[in-house]
């Protein structure tokens, strides 16, 4: 069985609040948090980008396993902000990590579903008998352009899973990809933020593929949404993980402590699986997680994990990190993202 | 005389699986099987648009009818702003009066949500005078300064103009086709963020995809085989300057007050015979004012007039206005708005309307309005 042996997770300090940002447009606060569910989300600092966060994610979960780092022959770093046009994350990312040069790397990029994706390869890989040991990172400094509804959603963080063949904390009992060409979200080469279609990024395209990629993991494993313990949707906002899991069946007992959008906001490529930082903090050794990412352009992976014993051993505090926070005003936001 | 013997609509709303000609496709096919004709016994065509200018660079849009209609007749494309619809229908009818035995397809449609928002609104404002686009007015904006100035002219509050959007959410509840079937409250219009000033979105009709058809004859022979027809006993297109500045007053569309008072000349009926209307709500005040210059309410009382909700479905038996669900609530696929009014019409004059139908409505109104007010037409059915 291939799994997640370690994880690790980063979130900055840094806060906006809904009202601040409202508060700025003349937008009455009240309608935003009730339209989008976010409290307020986390933003990174200005000297930080998606590659530092993912380091410390990185670095958190190589840190807690006694795991020979030359034998991570797998580096792969999904992001929709990496640093670099051209030029690689991931093989800064295993510099700074002590990676010997004997490693395969790439960036991946789908969106927010880049990082899910990098998981599917790298397990395969894993599989294949080409590495014992595989990293994947998701890790993003969200961008929205002012005044757009992006700006209350777009947050930073990173979400790093060391896979391997044992000891594992979650076993990868099996996963669905559903993809096709929806042009909901995008943002062309050279373009600072992204663009996208309004309403049409919900019912073709979010709940579409989400819908499809489940029910084919459901059909594939004869698992229903009942015999999850779990459900971690990708959050673009507090609305959609909920209507999607009702539609699917799920109960909100179920997806109420992945909800982490309420409070971080959507770190992209990190969204879905900050949901399951989340959730490991609570889950029991043979637990069922149903973990979904959807990434714009569009396409959702979902997976079916069971959690084995090793999580009483390995189980990371997520509720204490990110009370460690410090609320900003609004040209403080602008300065750390870089837009003043 | 002009008989119109079958209409068809698409479903208004977010289409966005379907483009422009997939729904003018959609339209057409749809007449024609409705009113048992082929495509080699239209003689001609008229079709209402603005944006695919200069939203999608198609322009020459009859030749592309030529190809999915599969004919080599005349088709003619009639654009005026949110009364393209409008004025494609009175193209046509003129077209009828000076050529006997022809039958005519009516065809309008629009595609609006593909675009952002930003190049939606832009190409709206190409209805509007160049001074004003480049003060930064938009219509919401134009609307929004007609409002103000009635609201404080005859002390009605953002209430009065509430009951509006009320009134057509509610027959739009009761259409199938309708972009919105969601009934509202006076509340939820009060509440919804503003647009510009009074407007709210509540009192603002939707950016919406969607394509209407009807089909109009003088052929004798072919009227007698149709189970359902209407005869269009006025069709009156009128223009006014299309700045706001250039009016003389705020508080009335000029074009709508003499395209309204020509037709019921011509039509030879009085105000009180009309008993079912589609008007022109592309704001709630714009319906307030529609109904006072089409002469159904005396100027200044439409405040008072739309609280007491009689021309709702349902309460009473005066004049029911917009059963569609107007535009705020059917929704405005511009080009296509102008056609599915007078398609309505043909529905409640034919007894096709369904839950919404208006009992003993021997005459109906369409009335729809370009830009601000710089074009009106006003088409009056008789069953």
């Amino acid at each position: 069985m291939i799994g997640v042996i370690s994880y690790g997770f980063y979130i900055p300090k840094y806060r906006i609040k809904t009202e601040v940002i409202a508060n700025v447009w003349g937008k009455n606060p009240e309608d935003v948090k009730k339209s989008l569910m976010i409290e307020e989300k986390a933003v990174s600092g200005i000297d930080e980008d998606s590659l530092t966060m993912a380091f410390e994610s990185a670095f958190s979960a190589l840190s807690t396993v006694a795991v020979d780092r030359n034998k991570i022959k797998v580096v792969l770093f999904g992001s929709e902000t990496h640093p670099y046009a051209v030029n690689p994350a991931s093989t800064i990312l295993a510099e700074f990590l002590g990676i010997e040069k004997n490693y395969l790397a790439y960036d991946t990029e789908f969106a927010c579903k880049a990082a899910t994706g990098a998981l599917i390869s790298a397990q395969a890989l894993i599989k294949s008998g080409y590495s014992d040991y595989a990293l994947i990172t998701g890790s993003d400094k969200g961008m929205g352009k002012t005044h757009d509804v992006l700006e209350y959603t777009a947050a930073s963080g990173s979400v790093s899973l060391l896979l391997g063949k044992d000891d594992l904390i979650l076993e990868i009992l099996d996963f669905e990809s559903f993809s096709s060409d929806t042009p909901d979200f995008w943002r062309r080469e050279g373009i600072r933020y992204p663009s996208h279609g309004g309403r049409f990024t919900g019912k073709p395209s979010y709940f579409y593929h989400i819908k499809e990629s489940a029910r084919s993991l459901f059909k594939k494993t004869g698992l229903l949404p009942k015999d999850f313990s779990f459900a971690v949707f990708h959050m673009p906002n507090g609305k959609f993980p909920v209507q999607v899991a009702k539609s699917l069946g799920f109960l909100p007992a179920q997806i109420k402590d992945s909800l982490t959008v309420n409070y971080l906001g959507n770190s992209y490529t990190a969204s879905a699986l900050m949901g399951l930082m989340a959730v490991l903090e609570k889950a029991k050794p043979d637990d069922l997680i149903f973990l979904c990412s959807y990434g714009s352009g569009a396409g959702s992976d979902s997976f079916a994990l069971k959690v084995t014993k090793n999580i009483l051993k390995k189980r990371k505090e997520f509720t204490k990190i990110i009370k460690d926070k410090k609320n900003i005003d609004y040209p403080t936001y602008l300065k750390f993202m870089e837009m003043i | 005389m002009s008989k119109l013997i079958g209409y068809y609509t698409t479903q208004f709303g977010e289409l966005w699986e379907k483009s422009l000609f997939d729904l003018v496709e959609e339209a057409i096919s749809g007449v024609l099987k409705q009113t048992s004709l082929s495509n080699k016994q239209i003689d001609a065509v008229f079709f209402g648009n603005m944006l695919a200018g200069v939203l999608e660079n198609n322009l020459h849009s009859p030749s592309k009818i030529a190809e999915i209609l599969k004919v080599n007749i005349p088709i003619y494309r009639a654009e005026a702003a949110c009364a393209s619809g409008g004025a494609a229908f009175n193209l046509a009818k003129t077209y009828l009066d000076s050529n006997s035995n022809k039958n005519v397809l009516v065809v309008g449609a629009e595609k609006m949500t593909d675009y952002s928002p930003e190049e939606t609104i832009t190409g709206l404002s190409a209805a509007s005078s160049g001074e004003e686009q480049e003060a930064g007015l938009t219509f919401p904006g134009l609307y929004g300064m007609m409002a103000n100035y009635y609201l404080e002219k005859y002390h009605y509050t953002e209430e009065n103009l509430a009951y509006v959007s009320v009134k057509n959410h509610f027959h739009g509840s009761l259409n199938s086709k309708a972009h919105f079937r969601k009934k509202i409250t006076v509340k939820d219009v009060l509440s919804s963020p503003y647009v510009a000033y009074p407007l709210k979105v509540l009192d603002s009709s939707p950016i919406s995809d969607g394509a209407s058809a009807v089909i109009l004859t003088n052929n004798r022979d072919l009227i007698k085989k149709q189970k359902n027809s209407v005869s269009v006993i006025a069709s009156e297109l009128v223009t006014d300057t299309i700045s706001l500045k250039e009016r003389k007053k705020m508080d009335e569309i000029l074009a709508t007050k003499n395209a309204a008072d020509i037709a019921f000349e011509k039509a030879k009926i009085s105000r009180k015979d009309i008993k079912v209307a589609e008007v022109h709500d592309c704001f709630s005040i714009a319906e307030i004012l529609a109904m006072e210059d089409l002469g159904f309410w005396e100027k200044g009382t439409g405040g008072n007039k739309i609280t007491e909700l009689s021309t709702m479905f349902g309460n009473g038996d005066s004049l029911i206005v917009n059963t569609s669900g107007g535009l705020k609530a059917a929704g405005h696929p511009v080009g296509a708005t102008g056609i599915k009014q007078i398609g309505e019409i043909f529905l409640q004059l034919t007894g096709q309307a369904e839950k919404r139908q208006v009992k003993n409505a021997k005459y109906g109104l369409a009335h729809n309005v370009g830009g601000s007010g710089g074009t009106a037409v006003v088409t009056i059915l008789s069953s």
